[in-house]
C-alpha cells in the first residue's frame, strides 16, 4: 500500500461539475446584455452607478464576514450578483452615495444580518430598493431620456416611465383618452425612461434565454408570472378598454422582465419545487396587477416579488408530497 | 383629532377587558405544587431526568411520584427542596461529572485514513467506525461539546475533550450521545483516572496509541487500597475504594493514568522507609498526612498543596515531591 | 418494441466505462490467502463448519446458514483453514472470517452433482438447490436468493425482470457477462421461471450497452420468451423500484413496500447466471466478475475472481497503481464504500473495485445550502434532501420522520448534483441512524412502561 493514506467518505464518490460560483457566473454574464445597454443608454453615470454598487458590495461582505468571524465568501461570486443587480435597478440619476447605501443594505439587512448565503427570506437587492424608496422618494423616482452623448451631463433631460406617465394620465383625466402609447419598439430596444437595467427587454430576453439553456432557472416562474399578469391585464382591457391599458404595454414596460427573469427566479428566496415555482409566479402576476391598476404606485413588480417571498415557506409547505 | 383619541381608547380598552376574560375563563388550572417544584429546577431542559424538560419532571414528581432526586444538574440541593416540598424523605446522591476514558490526542494516537465528510462523531461512525487507529479511542470531532447542555465539554488542540468541572452537572447527556463510549460518570473530586477503555491486548493497543492501558497489570498490584483490577486487558478503577494516593500514576509504563493538576507538586511517602515518628503530621499546614505512631504515615493528595514542609523534617528521607505532568 | 416510462428525478454522471469496456473477462489467478466472511449477505451469519488446521475442498460448504433468511458459504479453492477470526470486512468494520492458505491443486469436492434434466425438478426442489448452494443477489445487496423466489402466500408473481442495466458509471462486469455468456443468463432466466411460473420476462439493459442487447437477443433466438428492453441512461436506472416503474408502471409502496407487493421480481445477470451454475452443474457462488477500473489502475480489466481473494492481488493483478491512489473504493462510485486498506476480501455482492488517483479526488468543504432545488429534482424518491439534511443538523428527528427520511435509498444523486458540495448522503444515513435509534429508545420506554 501506499504510504499517504487513503482518503474516506460516504458515497457518493463523484460530483457533478456544478457548483455555486458557476450559477452566479451564468447569472453575471446572462446580465451584461443588460448592462450593456443600460450604460449605452445612459452614458457614463450609468456605469459609474453600476461600479459602485458591485465595488461596494463585495467590500461590505468581505468586512462583514470578518467581522462576524464567519469565513469570507465573496469568491463565490453572490455579492457580486447582489451588487449589480441592485445597480440595474436603480435610476441613472442616482447620487453616488444612495448607491453605496443601498448596496450596503441589501449586504448587510438584506443578506448576512440573516446568516449569509441561503438564509435569507427576501431578495437582498430589492430589500435595499424598497429601503431607498421609501427613504429618497425624489431621488429614486427621477427618470432620464436615454441621451445620446455618453459624458454629456448638460443634456440631461428628465422624463417620466412609461408607466408613470400612465398613472399619472389616468389619475388626471379618468380614461385613456388622449394618452399615447408610443409603439413597442422603443420598449423593446429600451428608449425610454426607467431603472438603468429594466428598459432593454430584449438585452434582458437574451439573458433570460441563456440563463434557461444553461439550466441555472426554469421557465415555472417567469412564464407563471408573465402569464398571469398578461391574462389579468388582457382580461379587463378586453372588458373596458378605455380604462385599462393593452395587456402588451403591461408586458414591455416597467421592470417585469428584469424582476421575472431575474429577480423572482433567485433560488433562495423561492420554491423549490416546481409547483410551487408556478404558484410563485402566479401569485406575483397578481398582486403586479393589483398594484399597477389599482393601486397608488405605478410599478409593482418588486413589491409582488417581496410579498410572494415571504410566502414562500408556506407554499413549499402546501406543495409538499 | 378627539375622534381618533376615542376611538383608539375605546379599542384599547375592549381589547384588554377581553384578554382579562379570557385569562380568568380559560385559564389552565395547575397543581401550584408544580410550580414550586419547578421553580427549584435548574431550567436546563437537558433531560438527564428522563422527562422531556424541567416542566415535565416537575408535573411527573407531583402526578405520578417519580423519585424527588432524578434532577442531576440540581444535585443534592434540589433533591432536598423538592423533598421538603413534596413532605418525603430523600437519601444525598453524590453528585458526579463527566470524565474521558481516552487519552490518545493527535500526537499519540495514529489514524487509518484520512476522513472527509461532516465533523460530527456520530456521523464519522457512518465512514468505516471512524478514522481512529484504535477501536475504542475518542474520535474528536465534538459530539459531546454539541450536546451539552451546560457548555461544559471544549475540545481542545489535540482533538480531545476537555472537561470543566465547575460547569459539569453530571446530567449524562454526553455519556449517552457518545459513540464511541469513551465518556462515563464519575464521583465529583475523584481526581485519579485510568483514562483509557481499550480491551485490546497490550501489543496491539501499543501499535496504534502510544499512551493507551497496555493491561500490564502494574497498578494493580501497587495500589494499596485494590481499587484497581484488570478486565480483558484493561485496568478498571473502582471509584469507591480509590483514595487518591496517585501510586498507580507513577508505576504506568504508559502514562495513561492521570490524576493531579499539572504542574503541581505532591509529597509522597515511601511507606517501606517511613518510622512513623508523627513529625510530618504534626507539621503539615492543611492535615494532609495521616498515620499512628510508629506506623507509615501516608498523604492525601487531594489536599496536599506541595509546600515540602513535611519533607524537610522527615529524619529518614522517606518524602519525596513529585511533579505530574 | 416495449413501450417504457420514465422514473422521476435522476442524474447523468460521466459513464467512463470505455476504461474497460472492451476487455473480455479473465480468469484472476489464486491469491496466497483467501479470507471467506462469514457474513456476505443480508440476513443471520453463518455459523463456521470447519476448524483451524482443517483441510477443505474447492465448493465444500464452510460456514452454514442460520434461519430462513441467510445463505451458506463454501470455500472458493482447496487448501488448509488457518484462522477463523475477526477480519476487516468491506463494510467497514472487523467481521468473523474463515482465512484458507490454498495448496494450488483447486481441487473440487466430490458433492458437485451436475444434471441436465434441472428443468423437471420441482420448484421447491430448485429453491432447495439455490439455498444450499449460497446463492444471493450479486447486485450489490446480497439477498438470499432462495428467500426472493419465496414469496408468502397471498403475493403472485407475474412479472420476472432480469437487471442488465448496470447503471453505475465504470462498472462493466453485468456488461462482459451478458456479451460472452449470454446463454447461461437465458437459461438461469428459464429456472426462474419454472421456480415462479411466470410468463412475462424483461431484460433491462441500459442503451449505452449494444452489444449486450444485441447477445442477449440472439441467444433468445427466433421465439423469445422473454423481451430485451433497451432503457435511458440515467442513474439510477438499474435501482428495483426505478425499473419497475420504468418497464411496467408499477409503483413500489414507499416506506417498506417490496416489489412482490406489486407483482414483480427483480433478479441481477450476475445472479441469474450463478443459478443456471449451481443447479446444472451443482457449483456453489465461489466466484464472480468483478471490474477493476479506475483512473488511478494501471490495466483496468474485467476479472473472475474468487470469492475471498483481497482486493490488493487484484490490483497487483491490473499492474497495480499508476499514481499515488487517493480512494479506493468497493462497488460503483455512486453508492460504493470507500476502503482504507486493501487487504479486505472480494464478496459476494461486490461487483467493482475502483481505484481514484489522489489528485482525482475532489476535496471541497461544503457552502451553505443555496436552497436550488436541484436535490428535490434529481431524487428518484420525491423527498427534499437538502430540508432533510437541516433537521438532520438541528436534530428534528420528528420532522425528518413526517418527510419520509426512511424511505431514502442512498443512491447518492442529490449530493452528486448539489452545487454547495453539501454531503447529503451522508447527512440522510445520519439521520436514518438517529431516527431508528430514537423509535428503538420509544420501543423501550414502552415496554419498561409495562
Amino acid at each position: 500500500m501506499a504510504d499517504q493514506q487513503l482518503m474516506l467518505s460516504s458515497s457518493p464518490h463523484l460530483v457533478s461539475k456544478e457548483s455555486v460560483s458557476r450559477i452566479m457566473r451564468s447569472v453575471l454574464v446572462a446580465l451584461m446584455p443588460a448592462t450593456v445597454m443600460g450604460v449605452y443608454l445612459f452614458g457614463f453615470r450609468a456605469l459609474l452607478i453600476i461600479l459602485i454598487c458591485s465595488g461596494s458590495a463585495v467590500a461590505v461582505e468581505a468586512v462583514c464576514q470578518k467581522v462576524l468571524g464567519r469565513a469570507i465568501t465573496v469568491t463565490d461570486w453572490s455579492a457580486l450578483v447582489t451588487g449589480l443587480l441592485l445597480a440595474l435597478n436603480l435610476p441613472p440619476g442616482s447620487p453616488w452615495w444612495m448607491a453605496l447605501l443601498g448596496s450596503g443594505l441589501a449586504i448587510v439587512v438584506g443578506k448576512h444580518i440573516y446568516g449569509g448565503l441561503g438564509s435569507n427570506p427576501f431578495n437582498p437587492a430589492l430589500v435595499a430598493r424598497v429601503v431607498l424608496l421609501i427613504s429618497f422618494p425624489v431621488q429614486m423616482t427621477t427618470w432620464w431620456q436615454p441621451k445620446a452623448s455618453f459624458f454629456g451631463m448638460t443634456d440631461v433631460v428628465t422624463t417620466a416611465t412609461p408607466l408613470g406617465e400612465l398613472k399619472t394620465h389616468l389619475m388626471l383625466n379618468g380614461t385613456l383618452d388622449g394618452f399615447t402609447m408610443g409603439g413597442l419598439i422603443d420598449p423593446l430596444i429600451g428608449n425610454i425612461g426607467g431603472c438603468i437595467g429594466e428598459v432593454s427587454v430584449i438585452a434582458l430576453a437574451l439573458g433570460g434565454i441563456y440563463l434557461l439553456i444553461r439550466k441555472v432557472i426554469s421557465w415555472h416562474i417567469p412564464v407563471a408570472f408573465f402569464g398571469t399578469l398578461f391574462l389579468a391585464t388582457g382580461l379587463f382591457w378586453l372588458l373596458n378598454p378605455a380604462r385599462f391599458i393593452n395587456p402588451c404595454f403591461h408586458l414591455f414596460t416597467g421592470g417585469l422582465f428584469l424582476g421575472a427573469i431575474y429577480m423572482a427566479t433567485d433560488m433562495v428566496t423561492t420554491p423549490m419545487r416546481r409547483s410551487g415555482m408556478l404558484i410563485f409566479g402566479v401569485g406575483c402576476g397578481l398582486i403586479t396587477f393589483v398594484i399597477r391598476v389599482f393601486g397608488g404606485y405605478p410599478e409593482g413588480v418588486s413589491c409582488s416579488i417581496r410579498l410572494m417571498n415571504s410566502a414562500t415557506p408556506l407554499i413549499a409547505r402546501f406543495t409538499s408530497p | 383629532m378627539i375622534e381618533a383619541v376615542i376611538t383608539l381608547s375605546g379599542i384599547g380598552l375592549l381589547a384588554s377587558l377581553g384578554l382579562g376574560l379570557a385569562a380568568k375563563k380559560f385559564a389552565v388550572h395547575r397543581n401550584p405544587m408544580i410550580d414550586k417544584v419547578e421553580q427549584t429546577l435548574p431550567g436546563g431542559n437537558c433531560g438527564a431526568c428522563g422527562m422531556a424538560g424541567c416542566t415535565a419532571y416537575a408535573k411527573a414528581v407531583v402526578e405520578e411520584g417519580v423519585p424527588v432526586n432524578a434532577c442531576a444538574p440540581g444535585g443534592a440541593e434540589t433533591a432536598r427542596q423538592i423533598a421538603q416540598i413534596m413532605g418525603v424523605d430523600v437519601s444525598p446522591t453524590e453528585s458526579r461529572v463527566a470524565v474521558l476514558l481516552c487519552k490518545g490526542g493527535k500526537g499519540e494516537s495514529l489514524s487509518r485514513f484520512e476522513y472527509q465528510g461532516i465533523m460530527d462523531c456520530k456521523a464519522a461512525m457512518i465512514v468505516a467506525g471512524g478514522n481512529k487507529a484504535c477501536a475504542y479511542g475518542c474520535l474528536g470531532l465534538g459530539t459531546c461539546e454539541q450536546v451539552c447542555p451546560f457548555d461544559a465539554i471544549h475540545i481542545d488542540r489535540t482533538g480531545l475533550p476537555v472537561i470543566d468541572e465547575e460547569k459539569c452537572t453530571g446530567c449524562g447527556i454526553c455519556v449517552q450521545n457518545c459513540p464511541k463510549q469513551v465518556l462515563t460518570l464519575a464521583p465529583q473530586g475523584m481526581r485519579v483516572h485510568v483514562r483509557c477503555h481499550s480491551h485490546d491486548k497490550g501489543g496491539k493497543v501499543k501499535k496504534v496509541c502510544q499512551v493507551g492501558c497496555i493491561g500490564c497489570g502494574a497498578c494493580v498490584r501497587v495500589c494499596p487500597y485494590d481499587a484497581l483490577s484488570l478486565d480483558d486487558g484493561l485496568s478498571v478503577m473502582d471509584y469507591s475504594r480509590c483514595r487518591q494516593c496517585g501510586l498507580c500514576i507513577d508505576q504506568c509504563p504508559t502514562h495513561n493514568i492521570t490524576g493531579l493538576i499539572q504542574g503541581q507538586s505532591k509529597a509522597r511517602i515511601d511507606p517501606s522507609v517511613c518510622t512513623g515518628c508523627t513529625r510530618c503530621d504534626a507539621v503539615c499546614p492543611v492535615d494532609a498526612i495521616s498515620g499512628q505512631s510508629e506506623k507509615p504515615h501516608a498523604v492525601d493528595d487531594s489536599r496536599c498543596i506541595g509546600c515540602g514542609l513535611c519533607r524537610s523534617v522527615c529524619p529518614v528521607d522517606a518524602v519525596t515531591m513529585l511533579t505530574f505532568r | 418494441m416495449s413501450k417504457v416510462w420514465r422514473f422521476q428525478g435522476g442524474v447523468h454522471p460521466y459513464d467512463k466505462k470505455d476504461l474497460s469496456r472492451d476487455k473480455p473477462i479473465e480468469v484472476a489467478g489464486l491469491p496466497p490467502r483467501l479470507i471467506v466472511p462469514l457474513v456476505q449477505h443480508i440476513g443471520a451469519r453463518c455459523e463456521p463448519l470447519v476448524s483451524s488446521g482443517e483441510l477443505v475442498k474447492k465448493g465444500q460448504k464452510i460456514g452454514e446458514a442460520q434461519g430462513f433468511v441467510s445463505a451458506p458459504v463454501h470455500a472458493p479453492t482447496s487448501g488448509k483453514v488457518t484462522k477463523i477470526d475477526n477480519f476487516p470486512h468491506p463494510l467497514g468494520r472487523f467481521l468473523p472470517a474463515i482465512e484458507i492458505e490454498p495448496d494450488g491443486s483447486d481441487e473440487w469436492t466430490e458433492d458437485i452433482q451436475g444434471r441436465e434434466d434441472f428443468l423437471s425438478l420441482s420448484p421447491d426442489d430448485l429453491r432447495a438447490v439455490i439455498r444450499e448452494k449460497g446463492i444471493v443477489g450479486m447486485g450489490g445487496a446480497a439477498f438470499p436468493t432462495h428467500v426472493k423466489l419465496s414469496p408468502p402466500q397471498g403475493k403472485t408473481i407475474d412479472t420476472l425482470i432480469i437487471n442488465g442495466s448496470e447503471c453505475e458509471p465504470y462498472l462493466t462486469a453485468d456488461f462482459r457477462l451478458m456479451v460472452e455468456q449470454s446463454d447461461k443468463v437465458i437459461q438461469g432466466m428459464r429456472i426462474m421461471m419454472t421456480i415462479l411460473g411466470v410468463e412475462t420476462l424483461f431484460i433491462a439493459i441500459e442503451a449505452n450497452k449494444p452489444e449486450a442487447i444485441h447477445a442477449m437477443r440472439e441467444a433468445l433466438g427466433n421465439e423469445p420468451f422473454a423481451k430485451v428492453v433497451p432503457l435511458k441512461v440515467k442513474y439510477p436506472q438499474g435501482a428495483e423500484k426505478q425499473l419497475i416503474k420504468t418497464l411496467v408502471n408499477r409503483e413500489v409502496p414507499s416506506s417498506g413496500g417490496l416489489p412482490m407487493d406489486v407483482g414483480v421480481l427483480v433478479q441481477n445477470v450476475g445472479t441469474t447466471a450463478s443459478i443456471f451454475d449451481a443447479v446444472r452443474f451443482g457449483i456453489p457462488l465461489v466466484e464472480r466478475v468483478v471490474t477493476v477500473t479506475g483512473e488511478g489502475i494501471r490495466e483496468p480489466k474485467n476479472l473472475r475472481v474468487r470469492i475471498g481473494t483481497p482486493i490488493g492481488y487484484l490490483i497487483e493483478t491490473c499492474g497495480g497503481f499508476l499514481e499515488t491512489p487517493g480512494k479506493v473504493i468497493l462497488g460503483g462510485p455512486m453508492m460504493g464504500v470507500s476502503q482504507y486498506t486493501t487487504d479486505i476480501p472480494v464478496v459476494k455482492g461486490t461487483s467493482g473495485i475502483l481505484v481514484f488517483p489522489a489528485t482525482h479526488v475532489h476535496v471541497e468543504d461544503p457552502q451553505s445550502c443555496i436552497r436550488c432545488g436541484t436535490c428535490v429534482r434529481v431524487c428518484p424518491k420525491n423527498l427534499v434532501p437538502s430540508a432533510l439534511a437541516l433537521f438532520a443538523k438541528r436534530g428534528l428527528l420528528d420532522e425528518a420522520e413526517r418527510h419520509y427520511a426512511l424511505d431514502c435509498i442512498e443512491c447518492g444523486s442529490c449530493a452528486f448534483a448539489c452545487p454547495a458540495k453539501i454531503p447529503l448522503v451522508h447527512w440522510l444515513r445520519y439521520l436514518k441512524g438517529e431516527v431508528l435509534a430514537k423509535r428503538a429508545r420509544q420501543r423501550e420506554r414502552e415496554t419498561n412502561k409495562k
